[in-house]
């Protein structure tokens, strides 16, 4: 009887994540989809003009920035993530690793606030005087987030290498390849899934990430033409917005969610039928 | 015949517990060593002394002499040392790829590209394998698709394709049914011509079926090294004697 009841309890709790994921996909979507098929889907997502105000929905350059910022954060965090590791994998030292790896994770707990200042007090200054520009520009959010999906990258990524048999390497070195030969074309290879699916679990987090990206991006509304151009993502479009937001630029925002929701949800989509792939 | 690989006074301990004690002993060019022993006996240990795979695991210390043509292993490039004793393992390995994948991986890494010289070393190794005829028309195929027996032939064409002098078998069929263990059996016969083979193996009958000596491990000693025939039929050591006839191990 006891059993059932804590059961029962359990299930309800569990449910009650699933619930709320649910009904904040309602809400977003009930909010945002009337706006959408008022404005229609194609100048919604293709126009570049936003003036919400005076009835201008476009929210391409949004989406661009959003894209420029993610890949910029993939190549920084996606290349030095990488590079991690292999070195936590194959050459560093095991008492470095178990101090290493604790380390990199803590990464991800730090909040993302304190990233952006950072960002605002140490990047964006040096970005401008070294490159010139505001500073407060793509290149700077792209550094920023690379740093914040590090985190992401070497755990899944690492935890994919290590579950690569020890055989597969033995096998490989045993016919004379060396470790670096036998990391690429053995232990890549046979881990690649679930290396890819870091990266796009990263992505993911890079294209959600908000505060820290409001805080040194710049937030211009102008498709960015260098990397060094002040930019306005998706997340920071609804968060600096929303406060003041009412009627059909409330709904606006709503849509774009609604936009960011689908980016997200096939990315991690993505990421799921990738890992699962592994057999 | 020449001496291909001796060991002389050879000691391994892992983590301060040994693992071999005082082994001496030799292999002859183009023979069929056997090394046979109960689980525990540092058969494979000394396999991975040679090519130098136990320099991985660590808390390993080796003291004593293991020469390859008279060097020491340790002097070989550890690469070079690797490409000329090739290592046939207990469970059978493809590398995740197609078969033809498999057996290019050494030359491949070796820096041949042609592809026309990559397919012909690939089909001399599948051949000398008796792998060629099962697989010719799906080279391209997924590797890991392939039986057990005929992966682990798969794995001997890979080793075969890198051009070693001299193979080490560790237990090579010891998860394969008899036909698959045939087969092989027969491989190594004929590929004695060109190479030379330590076959490690539990199955003291596949010891005798094809070797040419046979050493007896026991807790890291080597008890007895004689003739095949006479290891088998007139072993000078009780122990030897006991454990090819059954009684212990």
């Amino acid at each position: 009887m006891k059993e059932k009841l804590i059961e029962k309890g359990l299930l309800i709790v569990a449910l009650s994540a699933l619930g709320s994921l649910l009904l904040i996909a309602l809400f977003i979507f009930i909010e945002g989809m009337p706006l959408i098929v008022k404005v229609g889907l194609k100048d919604f997502i293709a126009s570049t003009h936003w003036a919400p105000t005076r009835g201008s929905f476009g929210i391409l350059p949004m989406i661009l920035g959003s894209l420029a910022v993610t890949l910029l954060a993939l190549i920084f965090g996606g290349g030095l993530g990488l590079a991690g590791t292999m070195f936590l994998a194959e050459f560093a030292p095991r008492w470095s690793v178990r101090i290493l790896k604790p380390l990199i994770e803590l990464l991800a707990g730090i909040p993302s606030v304190v990233y952006g200042f950072m960002g605002v007090v140490v990047l964006v200054p040096w970005i401008r005087q070294t490159f010139g520009g505001p500073g407060f520009s793509v290149l700077a959010a792209g550094i920023i987030l690379g740093i914040m999906i590090l985190p992401t990258v070497i755990a899944i990524s690492l935890d994919a290498l290590n579950a690569v048999p020890l055989s597969y390497k033995e096998g490989s070195l045993a016919l004379g390849a060396t470790r670096w030969q036998t990391l690429y074309r053995v232990q890549f290879r046979a881990a690649r899934s679930g290396i890819i699916a870091s990266l796009i679990l990263a992505m993911g987090r890079a294209v959600g990430e908000t505060m820290a990206v409001i805080m040194v991006a710049g937030n211009a509304l102008l498709i960015p033409t260098s990397p060094l151009a002040p930019v306005r993502t998706l997340t920071s479009n609804i968060a600096l917005e929303m406060g003041y937001a009412a009627g059909d630029h409330q709904r606006a925002l709503f849509a774009t969610g609604v936009v960011l929701f689908v980016i997200i949800a096939v990315l991690n989509t993505i990421a799921l039928l990738t890992m699962r792939e592994r057999k | 015949m020449p001496e291909k690989i001796s060991a002389r006074g050879l000691n391994v301990a892992v983590h301060g517990s040994p693992v071999l004690r005082d082994i001496s002993l030799s292999v002859m060019a183009n023979e069929i060593l056997a090394i046979i022993g109960p689980a525990h006996s540092g058969k494979t240990t000394f396999l991975r002394c040679i090519n130098r795979l136990i320099e991985n695991q660590p808390g390993f210390v080796r003291t004593g002499e293991l020469l390859l043509d008279n060097r020491d292993v340790r002097q070989w490039d550890i690469d070079t040392l690797r490409r000329r004793v090739g290592m046939i393992f207990a469970t059978p390995i493809p590398l995740p790829g197609t078969i033809f994948d498999n057996v290019a991986y050494g030359p491949r890494l070796k820096g041949v590209r042609n592809m026309r010289r990559l397919a012909e070393i690939v089909e001399k190794s599948l051949r000398a394998a008796f792998l060629w005829d099962e697989v010719k028309d799906r080279l391209f195929s997924s590797a890991l698709r392939l039986s057990g027996g005929q992966q682990q032939r798969l794995c001997i064409a890979r080793t075969l394709a890198v051009e070693p002098e001299v193979v080490m078998m560790d237990e090579p069929c010891s998860g394969l049914d008899p036909i698959s263990t045939a087969q092989i059996e027969q491989a190594m016969r004929e590929l004695k011509q060109s190479y030379t083979f330590i076959l490690v193996t539990n199955n003291v009958k596949q010891a005798a079926r094809v070797s040419d000596r046979t050493a007896f491990f026991l807790s890291g000693e080597l008890v007895e090294l004689g003739p095949t025939a006479q290891i088998f039929t007139a072993p000078r050591d009780k122990r030897t004697d006991d454990y090819v006839s059954g009684r212990i191990g």
